[in-house]
């Protein structure tokens, strides 16, 4: 497809990677926020191509992962009821609850589907009148807009059987809690570049400022990555920690005005729980007072929820970038893709699955590593 | 909108003024923001570049190494020498 | 960066012999956390392969069952015969590039030449949900004809039942066929060694692709057409130039991913396959971006994998590609001696990945 082939050029990437090693002087460690780009990353083995001295820790851009466990309880609470079609992304449907999961309400006769568009659960809402539609409402600042659009649309029609579950996270927050912790070793960020298009880099450079780190808006597709890596490693090399913008192509420092505007309109900002990690303070969206007649928690009222995380999983530490997956002693064993212990060995973004589906193979012996390490 | 072969409705409400030809980044079944062509051939071209400039300009080590008849340094296992294990 | 991956192997299969009572396994399987079946159990992948090893296997206790081969080959009085038998319940029952009534015809006789031989026979079971249009039942026999014409194999014997409506798609298909294996031909899943070269016949994700296009919930507008066809010929012109192919599979439910894997694991080896090399069209690649999916993991038909002595393969690859069902045919790996079992990919960018199976349904009644 254009304008991403030409960004998978294992030519183009070999320079890239030219110039990262001959300006990496000493050992650097940059956090890429954004689960797409872990993936990225594991799955085109650019971690093995790095120099030795660059560091990746994989960040908690995972929305999946971080969709705290109560609320997953009440997605599989309202989904199970018979009035329901609960609308979801694929994604969510095997992310362990406290029991059970999607999947297994959907085998036991609840009406759960899978969409690849919140305006598919809203089609869904106009064609069974008789029925109530839910649809997750989960994701960063890339899929609040759509989720947005979607309420908007609900209220011009009209519609009462339609409703949002609503567990919205954003970047900015995460960052400056990495930032605060007292174990952070994270020296610099990748900035996830699809939140970015929407919400432009006005929110970064306070952060770049205050916790001296650089910060580069990178995308997704190898030489994006690379080249985000590329700038980051040069700014720590001289010193500096500014925002910087790799992928220009589609952030623009303003954003998407029409969509923030939406945002304002629909959503309001709250604290926020994430999975793994705890409250990260404003770190969340619902919906604002007009729209929170479309508030499914509000909705269908869901009892006390009782939570019961796995005491074997470390996804938080995962998540935060503390351990890598496979420094879980259940890696492989006990949590798999289908028998996840945590989300972010199911999610397509999560860490954990990252590091299962793309290099769970014995490393192949020193000889074999060394031609891993260069390009095409 | 067309995903190179494959065609799907999109809603463009958040990329009013989007025009036949033109692409975009689609999240979910919405277009979120246009892609700057003039951009992305800017940044490939940077990137072609950065291997000429070093063709041309040389990396200095292997250049001196190559005048020398000497194979090229292993730049990486110098800096471990010098700045001991991470 | 890269400091070594240790890998904690991931247990294996408990082969139980005995009843399929559950508490005697070992492994911390889904089977036993779900009691009822599940649209996975029908994907061809993980899950469907555990049902057939824990419920079915232990209570049919059979040798020729327990190879899990595409068709069985019996020795009947002196000769060998393939016997292979597949049930049909994709939907929509017509798609681009070919219906269910196609897929009922090739899918056998497919089968039957993944043992190498020629199938001969079919049967032809219906299952019709009341209130089907007969005209609809007309085309997909019609269908069925000429698919058995084109491949060369009789339709001899079925039977019809008819269900309450609401309890199918409409019409279910079951075909089963028979054929006889040439002498000096043992093509099983067992039989790859290291060093044996993968070839793929042609295209991979067409079929997966083009029945997806026009499932309702999904639809999207391609031009992608359905590659199923008998592959009888082209394998009767691969023996035909090297009777001792070790391996034939034809990649269908979980795609390539899926039987490779159990290549791998019935015969001990690893594969390793260059991802450059893997044929896979621009628009298919393109439809499996757009809904998250690995061209490996999808369904194919008209397509077969390979598994060939390295020293003869230059020859075979030449004669595939000179059949029409072979034209578009490729090297895409080796079967090698570390990792056995698993299949692992080099990427473009000189590192690998492993190639899963995928867990349970990727796309449910494709085939």
């Amino acid at each position: 497809m254009k304008y991403l082939d030409e960004f998978q050029d294992p030519e183009l990437a070999q320079r890239l990677l030219d110039d990262i090693r001959a300006t990496t002087t000493r050992p650097w460690a940059m956090m890429e926020v954004c689960g797409g780009q872990t993936h990225s990353i594991i799955r085109h083995g650019l971690d093995q191509l790095l120099p030795d001295d660059i560091e990746l820790i994989h960040g908690p851009g995972c929305p999946v992962c971080v969709t705290p466990l109560e609320v997953i309880d009440k997605a599989l609470e309202i989904a199970a009821r018979p009035e329901v079609i609960f609308c979801s992304f694929g994604d969510m449907l095997r992310v362990p609850g406290s029991e059970k999961d999607l999947f297994r309400v959907k085998s036991a006769g609840g009406d759960v589907r899978v969409v690849y568009s919140p305006l598919d659960a809203l089609k869904l809402a106009r064609e069974n009148p008789d029925r109530q539609v839910v649809f997750f409402g989960i994701g960063f600042e890339t899929t609040a807009p759509p989720n947005a659009m979607t309420v908007y649309q609900a209220r011009k029609l009209g519609l009462e059987n339609f409703s949002l579950l609503v567990s919205h996270v954003r970047v900015p927050p995460a960052i400056e809690a990495i930032m605060t912790s007292p174990v952070c070793r994270v020296q610099a960020f990748l900035a996830a570049g699809h939140v970015c298009t929407v919400m432009g880099t006005g929110e970064y450079p306070e952060l770049a400022e205050r916790f001296g780190v650089p910060i580069v808006v990178t995308g997704f597709e190898p030489l994006d990555i690379l080249e985000g890596i590329r700038r980051t490693v040069h700014q720590l090399e001289e010193g500096r920690h500014e925002v910087e913008n790799a992928y220009a192509r589609v952030v623009s420092e303003e954003g998407n005005p029409v969509a923030i505007r939406m945002l304002e309109d629909v959503f309001e900002v709250v604290d926020r729980s994430w999975r793994g990690i705890g409250m990260i303070p404003q770190s969340g969206w619902r919906l604002s007072e007009r729209y929170r007649e479309y508030d499914a928690e509000e909705r269908f009222r869901v009892g006390d929820i009782h939570t019961q995380e796995s005491s074997v999983c470390r996804s938080g530490e995962v998540l935060q970038g503390l351990i890598k997956p496979h420094e879980c002693s259940a890696f492989g064993t006990l949590c798999t893709p289908r028998n996840p212990l945590g989300a972010t060995m199911v999610s397509s973004e999560g860490a954990c699955a990252a590091y299962y589906l793309y290099r769970r193979m014995q490393v192949p012996t020193t000889g074999e590593a060394r031609e891993v390490s260069s390009v095409g | 909108m067309d995903f190179g072969g494959v065609t799907k409705e999109v809603c463009l409400e958040y990329v009013p003024d989007l025009q036949v030809g033109e692409y975009t980044i689609v999240h979910v079944g919405f277009a979120l923001q246009r892609l700057d062509e003039q951009s992305a051939l800017e940044t490939l071209e940077i990137f072609r570049q950065m291997g000429e400039l070093d063709a041309e300009f040389g990396d200095h080590w292997g250049r001196a190494a190559e005048q020398a008849g000497m194979p090229r340094p292993d730049l990486d296992g110098l800096r471990e020498q010098e700045g001991g294990a991470r | 960066m890269a400091e070594p991956l240790v890998i904690s192997q991931v247990p294996g299969r408990v082969e139980d012999a005995t009843a399929p009572s559950f508490e005697g396994w070992t492994c911390p399987l889904p089977l036993r956390d779900s009691p009822t079946i599940v649209m996975g159990h029908g994907g061809g992948g993980a899950m469907s392969g555990e049902l057939v090893e824990h419920v079915f296997l232990p209570s049919f206790a059979d040798p020729a069952l327990a190879q899990l081969a595409d068709s069985a080959v019996l020795d009947v009085a002196g000769s060998r015969l393939a016997f292979s038998t597949d049930s049909f319940v994709v939907r929509p029952l017509f798609f681009p590039g070919g219906s269910i009534g196609d897929l009922a015809v090739n899918g056998t006789v497919n089968d039957l030449a993944m043992s190498g031989a020629r199938a001969l026979f079919l049967s032809a079971a219906f299952i019709l949900e009341e209130g089907t249009d007969v005209t609809r039942v007309g085309a997909v026999a019609q269908r069925m004809g000429e698919a058995a014409a084109r491949a060369g194999v009789r339709i001899v014997t079925g039977d019809t039942k008819v269900v309450e409506s609401g309890h199918g798609d409409g019409v279910y298909v079951n075909t089963a066929g028979i054929g006889i294996v040439p002498a000096g031909v043992d093509v099983r899943p067992d039989r790859a060694e290291p060093g044996d070269v993968v070839i793929v016949s042609g295209d991979i994700g067409v079929h997966g692709v083009a029945v997806m296009s026009v499932r309702e919930g999904l639809e999207f507008g391609t031009e992608v057409v359905s590659d199923c066809q008998p592959l009888g010929d082209l394998v009767a012109a691969m023996l035909g130039v090297e009777p001792d192919v070790h391996v034939l599979r034809d990649p269908t439910r979980g795609g390539v991913a899926t039987s490779l894997n159990e290549i791998a694991h019935a015969s001990g080896v690893g594969i390793s396959l260059d991802e450059r090399s893997l044929p896979v069209p621009e628009v298919v690649a393109n439809a499996c971006a757009f809904l998250g999916l690995d061209p490996l993991q999808v369904a194919n038909e008209g397509k077969l994998l390979a598994f060939v002595p390295r020293a003869r393969a230059e020859e075979v690859l030449a004669t595939m590609r000179a059949h029409p069902a072979g034209a578009g045919a490729t090297v895409i790996g080796e079967c090698v001696g570390s990792h056995p079992g698993m299949v692992s990919a080099r990427t473009g960018f000189g590192a690998s990945r492993v190639v899963d199976l995928p867990i349970g349904e990727q796309l449910p009644r494709i085939c």
